[in-house]
């Protein structure tokens, strides 16, 4: 809450008076006891103290947090209100110390995946998977694990505001009632924005607004919208369908632009079946699928595939009405057809939701040729409540805010002034409307723009049903109840409607006990976490001929932009959660921040010079380039990637937030302005050039740098070890074959000592599977999520201090212009001598007996010898004290079996120690050992392709063990002697065989 | 007391019938013209004048501020933490340890001169061994800031040292830091001992010379009853001498343990078995050099050319350059090394010095310990101040851009290139190091105004009467 003004007693009384029923003793209660109503009662001028907070700079923003009334509030626990007094009886399954595990789903963009979240004494603390559940099959993604943090945000709205000013729920339906009633007789006038819709009962509530006030109409926004897939497939099939895909049966599979291995629905799912058909197992694995990526920034798709074409985005409808025509102008194009036509019925062409509708319609039309239709891609009705061309509707909506036909508008959820297109000039046309709310997480910029905002509910708060990318339906369940007194959609449509206050919940049930639910059914259905028959049935359908080009070829100058959201903080909704800002992007690196990424050509072409390029990467900075497109100007970093398409300059947008929290605010740079409704995702025709004007360099908060690194040197290092599938099949040795750096290939166990045997413990392993690694993060972030891995800011990253447990490595290999791409996460190696131990001169850090490598926190001084002594520089250190103690909001978030580091001290990776401890936990009480399967640590769960296996490696029946025993196992360092516990397989790829260069 | 004004080496029986050329006739230690009183006048004068010169007042308050600095920067590295610094990962290590093993290193010059010059019995030494001692304590005195405070909870130091506790805890003999703390504790103590043990006849001087009460008190209670007896004297002389047996093996052992920091890690640029006598070689000419820096202008100040004379300036430029030698050709040995290995992260190592981002760095390191301490081989550069003073300024630089190019100059990119990183010192490494040169030279005023810079009783066996009584006397 940047903008809070300061508190003041009628607010105060105001607040209290909008907190419910049974909840306002234990409220007031807590008020008394809370740091500011202390301040209150003590101080003369307690406005002045609490404006200090405005005053606080972004690194520092958790420690110095001040308390708040309702932040007061959520340090008692949230256990259900009438329990002050201890158990008497234990509730059945509540055992303290031990978890407890709901399925619910997040709903992102409208599609829901589904979740089961972790829940300590009532406190949701972690999010997983829910393996039933068909978008999800158990993995998560970075969204999803940092919506943890999301939901414990202490920027979080908290309060109703009527012209910023603290007001109630009251208020508001005191203030909303005559509009709506006024509505109803003058009929037009009140109109909803939402984002997209897939909740049946959110739909249902919308359906019956609508039909009380016929007047009225309901639009559909978000930036991050799928308008290119809809309308494609509307051009495709004649109608609205939805279209999702079964890459467990694809041999190949063509990306025009498509990121659907790390975005968009189901993208969970979708990497999960696509590597299914990548995992290279010695003896059992006959063929591999092959994909082809077209695309011009590099996405983690395109980084995995087997051959990537860097192309402009324009030029890729073009490419893709060549393939159509069965035109090859080029090798790779060749081998794309070839084998397309070898594999009928079993490939999938799939375009990007960046690429306009007519290249869906030509990639539905492909598949329609190719007969993929039906068993590898799978056409259903649309999973949405009522699809819309979004872009559209806002249209529509902005048309109708200017002509003065607006008098009313309820916006629920969304951020519509920060990511309108530009040219919709969407805040001037909102000024003109006479009564506004906006139904927000956060004190937005739009709700600065509205004159009602009503705190929102996070999706960990309140009940609700979303579908998931193939239609089943999910029913969301609360952890936990609203921490800011927030209100969810079905209250504030609920109160639209007028008639029953009702609560959340009895919405949802009411509406699916309408359906048919049952007591037993409704209970099953919140037990599994998806409500089964609910999935879609696929329909037969023929793809209609694609339209004729509605491009007018390619205009040759400039440099083509392209607009994608960004990989970590999306159309600018996370902006606010640090976890996310200081997750490293994909592929580049990159935290906090939005560059302009081109190619290093490209570079040149706009007047940067290389030297100068590389002495600035490897200070983590860059110069600012000026872009003028369309009439807009704006200096943007540049960055650059190998392997990006020349010409093309790839922007994320979704930073430059100005209301975000104290978090968001001001981090990058607002690219929304370059996006333009008959442009969304950018187009030709930029005008770039280095800025001379501007010396100074700009921080770039970048993990790792690359641009200085000979291929050469890395090559001979064997760090990544790759061969293709061919290769393989022939000699599948190749990783253990010496490499230069290694002269001791074989001889690796080699002492004068006997290996210490860990026979009679089980020997905790981990094999990570490069080949299947997409780089995705969900890894990394589940791992920040499960170790209370604090987050250090930007300034402290440019520093390189982040504390990142598990990194995910990346390398290039080849030529510059379009080099291979390698992913390689680096968790500790949990080596068996590991350099670490012997340097530590207070035992800080040492063995286990079952071979783990244990960091004790509270032993470490800090020499930081250890972290000079690790080869693979996995530890690390709390230079400050990064961890925050202070603010109340955070502490319930945090994972209760696992400290919680101060300042000075190591940490790395531990293989999630808690988890293992658990385990064994269990089974001594069973008297027996832990069985292969039953640990599994966060990254290991997190992770959609199932890259990383943990187990007992002294079990040789166990998976772990089975992988270890596969040719392509190898050792990172391997000739240092480390013996890490954590091995490697080798990355396996499939080029077509005509495209393999032989060296 | 006989007044003689004769040279000592124009006494020797060398001066006979058997012309010796003039070149091999050393230029002496002690200038002509002195006498058993002159000497001790003219060092106690120093010491006990009752009136502090103006220069001594105005350098001791620039080095006051540097120690006030330095408590500055204390408050803030402990109450913020070491992330004030620059290090980061890769490189943990930074202008901490840089600057605690160039302070460690100038700290061999004086128990080099004091014990194994002793026992070798190089005359010369005696009246720059008080000098280069002090020197050695108040340098380690300031190495010994920087393992205190580089830790990340120094409040927790003490779990360093083998105490015995209630956790049943022990420090872990395995790590080289342990020794580190052992090796540095212990040659600070011998120094320590041996600095105040060479102190007491002199104290004993001043106890019998000074003019004012309180003044003879004090020097009285640390000259512990001092009546120069023969029984004193003889005790004085075995103690002095284990003294200098105890420390003779810590000049070799100290910089052998501190480079043991070093070589039993195993990043490329560290992991070598010739670090031990390649720090050695280059604390002994650090050491020399910064005795050089100090004396240099010292004897010029304080006026005590005839003290410090042209020879112990033309010695201490041959050591510089014997030890500058052995540090250039490991140096040399390093590329040979890394080459014959054929170790690929050994030759990366050596090419990222030649052409990475710390080049400038190492040809400094070059210039400056390899080529600068060339000069010396020429007699003129050797004997006068001024070059020596020069040559020794840049070996003191040099020998700081060697520890940066061994400690961040290798740990900034070692084995696995997404960890690659930069180090950079910030203000508070800087304003530390600062500090920390402001209380070496704050602890060297307060020497030279309280006790005698040179051994005065020392002093006096090197004139010829005592030679003579000496070799009357037989050997003792």
């Amino acid at each position: 809450m940047s903008d809070s003004k300061p508190l003041s007693f009628t607010e105060f009384r105001a607040r209290v008076g909008d907190l419910r029923g049974r909840e306002f003793w234990r409220s007031l209660e807590e008020l008394s006891r809370s740091d500011v109503f202390d301040e209150f009662m003590t101080q003369e001028f307690p406005q002045q103290a609490l404006a200090l907070e405005k005053g606080v700079d972004r690194r520092n923003f958790m420690k110095l947090m001040s308390a708040s009334v309702a932040m007061a509030g959520l340090a008692a626990c949230r256990q259900p209100a009438d329990a002050i007094v201890p158990y008497v009886n234990q509730p059945e399954n509540l055992i303290p110390g031990r978890p407890l595990y709901f399925a619910s789903a997040m709903p992102l963009g409208g599609y829901a995946t589904g979740v089961l979240v972790e829940s300590h004494m009532h406190r949701p603390t972690k999010i997983e998977g829910n393996p039933q559940h068909p978008s999800s099959l158990g993995a998560s993604d970075a969204f999803m694990q940092a919506s943890v943090l999301g939901l414990y945000d202490p920027d979080r709205s908290q309060v109703v505001r009527k012209y910023g000013d603290t007001a109630t729920w009251g208020d508001f339906i005191g203030a909303v009632q005559p509009i709506v009633t006024a509505a109803k007789t003058n009929g037009a006038g009140l109109r909803l924005l939402t984002q997209t819709v897939t909740s049946p009962t959110l739909g249902a509530q919308i359906q019956t607004l609508l039909a009380q006030y016929p007047g009225m109409k309901w639009h559909q926004w978000e930036a991050v919208n799928r308008d290119s897939a809809r309308e494609g497939a509307r051009m495709a099939f004649g109608g609205y369908a939805d279209v999702h895909y079964d890459f467990t049966k694809a041999n190949i599979v063509v990306s025009l632009g498509s990121d659907f291995l790390a975005s968009g629905p189901g993208h969970l799912r979708y990497a999960r079946d696509f590597m299914s058909r990548r995992r290279v197992r010695h003896g059992k694995t006959t063929s591999m699928n092959r994909m082809y990526a077209i695309e011009a920034g590099i996405t983690s798709t395109g980084s995995v595939a087997d051959h990537r074409v860097p192309v402009k985005p324009s030029q890729i409808e073009g490419i893709a009405r060549q393939i159509l025509a069965g035109q090859a102008s080029t090798p790779v194009l060749k081998a794309l057809l070839e084998d397309l036509s070898a594999n009928r019925g079993a490939s999938v062409v799939i375009a990007g939701e960046e690429q306009p509708a007519v290249v869906h319609a030509i990639a539905h039309a492909l598949n329609s040729q190719f007969g993929n239709i039906g068993t590898t891609v799978l056409v259903t009705d649309p999973v949405e409540v009522a699809p819309v061309n979004q872009l559209a509707s806002l249209q529509e909506l902005v048309r109708d805010m200017n002509a003065g036909a607006v008098k009313a508008l309820i916006i629920l959820g969304g951020n519509p002034v920060f990511d309108a297109p530009a040219d919709f000039n969407f805040t001037r046309a909102l000024d003109k409307v006479p009564f506004r709310a906006h139904h927000s997480l956060h004190y937005d910029e739009t709700s600065l723009r509205c004159h009602w905002h009503i705190p929102d509910t996070h999706w960990l708060e309140t009940w609700g049903d979303a579908r998931a990318h193939d239609g089943t339906i999910s029913i969301m369940q609360p952890l936990i109840a609203p921490l800011y007194n927030g209100r969810s959609a079905h209250e504030v449509l609920g109160a639209l409607i007028g008639g029953l206050d009702q609560t959340p919940y009895q919405t949802v049930r009411t509406y699916w006990f309408a359906k048919g639910a049952t007591e037993q059914t409704w209970r099953k259905w919140l037990h599994d976490g998806v409500v089964e028959g609910t999935t879609l049935p696929t329909r037969a359908a023929a793809a209609a001929a694609p339209p004729a080009t509605q491009h007018p070829g390619n205009p040759a100058t400039g440099i083509e932009i392209e607009l994608r959201p960004d990989p970590t903080i999306y159309d600018g909704r996370f902006a606010n959660n640090g976890w996310l800002q200081e997750l490293p992007k994909p592929n580049t690196k990159i935290t906090w921040d939005n560059v302009l990424l081109v190619s290093p050509k490209t570079s040149v072409t706009i007047g940067y010079d290389p030297d100068q390029r590389e002495a600035n990467v490897n200070e983590r900075r860059t110069r600012y380039a000026t872009v003028t497109y369309r009439g807009v100007k704006m200096n943007l970093p540049v960055w650059v990637v190998p392997g990006h398409a020349e010409n093309v300059a790839t922007i994320f947008f979704g930073y430059g937030r100005r209301n975000a929290g104290k978090v968001g605010t001001g981090t990058g740079f607002n690219t929304y302005p370059l996006r333009f409704s008959n442009a969304l995702h950018g187009g030709p025709g930029a005008e770039i050039r280095i800025d001379e004007t501007i010396e100074k360099p700009y921080l770039v908060a970048c993990t790792q740098e690359h641009q200085s690194i000979d291929p050469k040197d890395v090559g001979e290092r064997g760090l990544v070890r790759a061969s293709t599938f061919e290769a393989y099949q022939k000699n599948p040795n190749f990783a253990k074959e010496p490499h230069h750096g290694s002269d001791t290939a074989g001889h690796e166990n080699e002492s004068m000592y006997p290996p210490w045997k860990y026979s009679d413990k089980q020997a905790w392993s981990m094999v990570i599977d490069n080949s299947v690694c997409i780089g995705c993060n969900g890894c990394v972030m589940a791992c920040q999520s499960e170790n209370n891995i604090a987050i250090v800011g930007k300034e402290q990253v440019v520093r390189e201090r982040e504390l990142h447990w598990l990194r995910i490595d990346r390398y290039y290999r080849g030529d510059v212009d379009n080099p291979e791409v390698f992913h390689e996460p680096v968790p500790c190696m949990q080596c068996e001598l590991a350099p670490c131990e012997p340097v530590c001169p207070v035992e800080a850090t040492s063995h286990s007996e079952d071979g783990l490598n244990d960091m004790t926190y509270n032993r470490c001084i800090g020499t930081r010898y250890c972290s000079n002594n690790c080869p693979y520089k996995v530890r690390r250190f709390n230079f400050f004290h990064y961890a925050d103690y202070d603010t109340p909001a955070l502490k319930p978030m945090r994972n209760p079996d696992v400290t919680v580091r101060t300042r000075g001290v190591m940490e790395k990776c531990t293989y999630c120690v808690q988890r293992i401890n658990l385990a064994k936990i269990d089974a001594e009480k069973e008297n027996r050992k832990v069985r292969d399967g039953e640990i599994t640590t966060a990254c290991q769960q997190a992770c959609p392709t199932q890259a990383i296996v943990f187990g007992d490696m002294n079990d040789k029946t166990s998976e772990v063990a089975q992988l270890k025993a596969e040719p392509t196992n190898f050792t990172l360092l391997e000739e240092l002697q480390t013996r890490p516990r954590t091995t490697y397989l080798a990355t396996i790829r499939n080029p077509h065989p005509s495209l393999v260069k032989h060296a | 007391m006989r007044k003689d004004t004769t040279p000592a080496h124009e006494l020797r029986p060398t001066t006979q019938e058997l012309r010796i050329p003039e070149r091999f006739i050393p230029t002496p230690t002690i200038e002509p013209g002195h006498s058993f009183s002159t000497i001790t006048d003219h060092i106690s004068t120093i010491v006990l004048r009752r009136k502090t010169p103006f220069g001594w007042l105005i350098g001791f308050l620039i080095a006051l501020g540097g120690v006030t600095l330095l408590m500055f920067t204390m408050s803030v590295l402990i109450g913020k933490g070491v992330g004030i610094w620059g290090i980061n990962h890769p490189v943990g290590w930074g202008m901490d340890i840089i600057n605690f093993v160039w302070w460690i290193g100038i700290g061999h010059a004086g128990t080099l001169i004091s014990a194994i010059l002793l026992l070798l019995r190089q005359e010369w030494r005696t009246s720059i061994n008080r000098f280069a001692e002090a020197m050695t304590l108040f340098a380690v005195a300031s190495a010994g800031l920087y393992p205190a405070l580089h830790t990340g909870r120094p409040w927790f130091d003490f779990w360093m040292f083998p105490y015995p506790n209630t956790m049943g805890l022990w420090p872990q003999f395995r790590s080289p830091l342990m020794w580190d703390v052992f090796a540095v504790s212990t040659y600070a103590t011998v120094s320590l001992l041996f600095w105040y043990v060479g102190l007491i006849p002199d104290l004993a001087t001043l106890r019998d010379r000074a003019t004012n009460l309180w003044v003879k008190r004090v020097y009285g209670m640390f000259a512990l009853g001092w009546r120069g007896s023969a029984k004193h004297w003889h005790r004085y002389e075995y103690a002095y001498l284990l003294l200098a047996g105890l420390s003779t093996p810590l000049v070799l052992s100290v910089h052998t343990i501190v480079s043991f920091d070093f070589a039993v890690a195993q990043i490329p640029g560290w992991h070598t078995t010739f670090f031990p006598p390649y720090f050695v070689a280059g604390a002994v000419f650090a050491g020399f050099a910064m005795v050089l820096t100090l004396a240099i202008p010292a004897r010029k100040f304080f006026k005590l050319e005839d003290f410090i004379t042209t020879r112990h300036l033309e010695n201490m430029g041959k050591v510089m350059l014997a030890t500058g030698l052995i540090v250039a050709y490991a140096y040399a040995m390093e590329w040979f090394y890394g080459l014959y290995s054929g170790n690929v992260f050994e030759i990366f190592m050596l090419k990222n010095r030649a052409t990475g981002p710390y080049l400038k760095m190492y040809i400094a390191l070059w210039i400056c310990n390899g080529l600068a301490p060339q000069l010396m081989w020429f007699k003129r550069f050797r004997t006068s101040p001024f070059w020596l003073f020069l040559t020794a300024m840049f070996v003191n630089v040099g020998m700081w851009l060697e520890r940066f190019v061994i400690i961040p100059g290798s740990l900034h990119r070692d084995f696995l290139p997404s960890s690659w990183g930069m180090y950079h010192g910030t203000k508070w490494d800087w304003s530390m190091f600062i500090g920390s040169i402001g209380l070496f030279f704050a602890l060297l005023f307060l020497f030279v105004r309280f006790l005698p810079m040179i051994s005065i009783f020392e002093m006096r066996t090197l004139l010829p009467e005592a030679q003579a009584h000496a070799e009357g006397e037989g050997q003792h």
